[in-house]
């Protein structure tokens, strides 16, 4: 546990330290939801559009956080031979993963709190009635995210790479899933493929409990696809995450 | 007779089907600097990284301060500082701040300014670690593997690429650290290196190892000395295992006829004529 909390605290040093994390991590998807928001206006599944941005963006946040920053961290880091460094030091390998994971679902907690703060002060959306259901669904999002990125991270051979392999994947399930604003108006061929996606039974979760005050329990089919996504992710990391850089 | 941090039997590994390891022994004496010599491609980094823990042997057997790394524990990472022969370190931290980091991950660690002092950083303590120059960045990654007190530092290739001067103080930091009766395995493929630093050295080529001693011992090996001189413009290579005899001669006639020995040297092997000739043998094969 000591080892743990030590991690845990230079995890989130390196992660404020580093301008370039700290803005595409935490701040990008607070841009975008000032930006969204003055884009959808009127009115969606009876509340005003801007509350359904921001589920949205909640949604995209911790795909963007979960498996975009952790996968690009960790790929960096392994690339520059540090975490082959640290396997050769006494701090045992789960430890040091579930402080860069922790650390990560730290910063989605703060970013959530961001996002709800900063629209209710411009968008005058509330906060979720339905409090402990909405931070019960950010840590399974941000850690079903987390571990899809961890098995994710075997797929990418190089640190130059990594950013193009992340965002060609993040992007496009954002925009399919709802992670960009409501996705009623997009054809059927795009919600199909959207379908498949964990961010949208994800975005699913979060319009219930944000938009219609349900509990997190009350979608337990949406609760599934995005923990077997996770679990699916975890399994890939098992056996497939490697701590040396792919060379030549 | 010390008990040995490090025997290796047999040692063998392949990467695929090419034999990077071929039955390569020796052993380390607790509070020696060994060096492991050879050319690129000779199965230094290999043979290093199956002793930290890093790859598996195909066969051989090793002990490593009593454990076998291919089951690497944190008791067995306590005790062993490791430099990789490339890795990076967090741009964004002070000097101070990533020796803290890594103290962190042991029990009983080094003061971290005592640590920084060794390694001639304490300059750039606060300094962030994007702002020091190869051989400063060189030096933190020492310094990190240092900060758990360890019995035993592996260091591979610590001087390549660097400038005469940077390479001139990583070896007074190898000597302090010898001097703290660290246990160290040094590779290198610069020969003056392994003959400043190690007690005793192996040459490796082609994954095996073709001589092993003492510097004095790999060029004692060669008995004969050198001498050389030029007469009517031609230069006269003599080598003979009796030097003090053959020069009196040389000299003894050279006066009687009023000559000069023009351009006279005499030399002993140097290892690396040792060196140069173990490794060319390449050629032949
Ligand atoms: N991971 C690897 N996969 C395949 N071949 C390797 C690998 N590592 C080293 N080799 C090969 O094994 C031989 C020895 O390499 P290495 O141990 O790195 O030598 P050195 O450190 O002495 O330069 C070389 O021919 C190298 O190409
Ligand atoms: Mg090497």
């Amino acid at each position: 546990m000591r080892l743990f909390l030590h991690q845990l605290r230079y995890e989130q040093l390196l992660f404020w330290r580093s301008r370039e994390a700290a803005f595409f991590v935490f701040a990008f998807p607070l841009l975008l939801f000032v930006l969204l928001s003055s884009v959808y206006t009127g009115t969606y599944l009876g509340k005003p559009a801007a509350w359904a941005v921001l589920a949205g963006i909640l949604g995209y946040g911790a795909a963007n956080t979960g498996f975009a920053g952790l996968a690009l961290l960790l790929v960096g880091r392994r690339e520059m031979g540090f975490l082959k460094r640290v396997r050769s030091t006494p701090i045992p390998a789960h430890v040091y993963l579930s402080a860069v994971l922790v650390s990560m679902l730290l910063i989605f907690v703060f970013q959530a709190v961001a996002v709800l703060v900063l629209g209710k002060l411009l968008k005058s959306t509330p906060f979720p009635h339905q409090a402990l259901s909405m931070l019960l669904v950010i840590l399974l999002g941000a850690a079903a995210f987390a571990a899809i990125g961890l098995g994710f991270t075997s797929l990418i051979r190089s640190a130059e790479g990594s950013s193009a392999a992340v965002n060609f994947v993040l992007l496009p399930m954002a925009f399919l899933s709802g992670g960009f604003g409501p996705t009623t108006h997009y054809g059927r061929v795009l919600r199909t493929i959207g379908d498949v996606l964990p961010l949208k039974y994800f975005v699913q979760l979060v319009y219930a409990i944000y938009l219609h005050n349900h509990e997190i329990w009350s979608k337990p089919g949406s609760i599934a696809v995005v923990a077997a996504w996770g679990v699916a992710g975890a399994l890939v990391a098992i056996r497939r995450f490697r701590w040396e850089p792919v060379e030549g | 007779m010390t008990p040995a941090a490090i025997v290796v039997r047999d040692l063998r590994k392949s990467y695929g089907t090419h034999e990077a390891v071929r039955g390569v022994s020796f052993e380390i004496a607790a509070g020696e600097v060994f060096g492991l010599l050879g050319p690129n491609g000779a199965g230094k980094t290999t043979t290093v990284e199956i002793l930290e823990g890093y790859r598996r042997r195909d066969g051989g057997d090793v002990s490593v301060l009593g454990h076998d790394p291919a089951r690497s524990n944190p008791q067995f990472r306590e005790r062993i500082g490791v430099v990789l022969q490339q890795s990076q370190l967090f741009a964004n931290l002070t000097v101070r701040e990533i020796h803290l980091m890594f103290a962190g991950y042991y029990e009983r660690p080094r003061a971290v300014d005592e640590v920084i002092e060794l390694v001639g950083l304490r300059e750039k303590r606060d300094a962030r670690v994007k702002t020091l120059s190869g051989g400063q960045k060189r030096r933190l990654d020492l310094g990190v593997a240092l900060v758990g007190d360890p019995d035993l530092v592996f260091l591979d290739e610590p001087t390549t690429g660097f400038d005469p001067a940077a390479r001139r103080a990583a070896w007074e930091m190898i000597r302090a650290l010898r001097s703290l009766g660290k246990t160290i395995l040094l590779t290198t493929h610069y020969l003056d290196e392994a003959e400043q630093l190690a007690d005793r050295v192996a040459v490796l080529r082609e994954g095996r190892i073709v001589r092993e001693g003492t510097p004095a011992d790999l060029t004692g090996g060669t008995e004969e000395t050198e001498i050389r001189y030029r007469r009517d413009g031609r230069e006269v290579l003599l080598r003979t295992g009796e030097p003090t005899r053959v020069l009196n001669e040389l000299t003894t006639q050279a006066l009687a006829e009023g000559r000069e020995l023009e351009g006279l040297t005499v030399r002993r092997p140097t290892l690396e004529d040792v060196y140069l000739l173990l490794t060319a043998e390449e050629d032949d094969a």
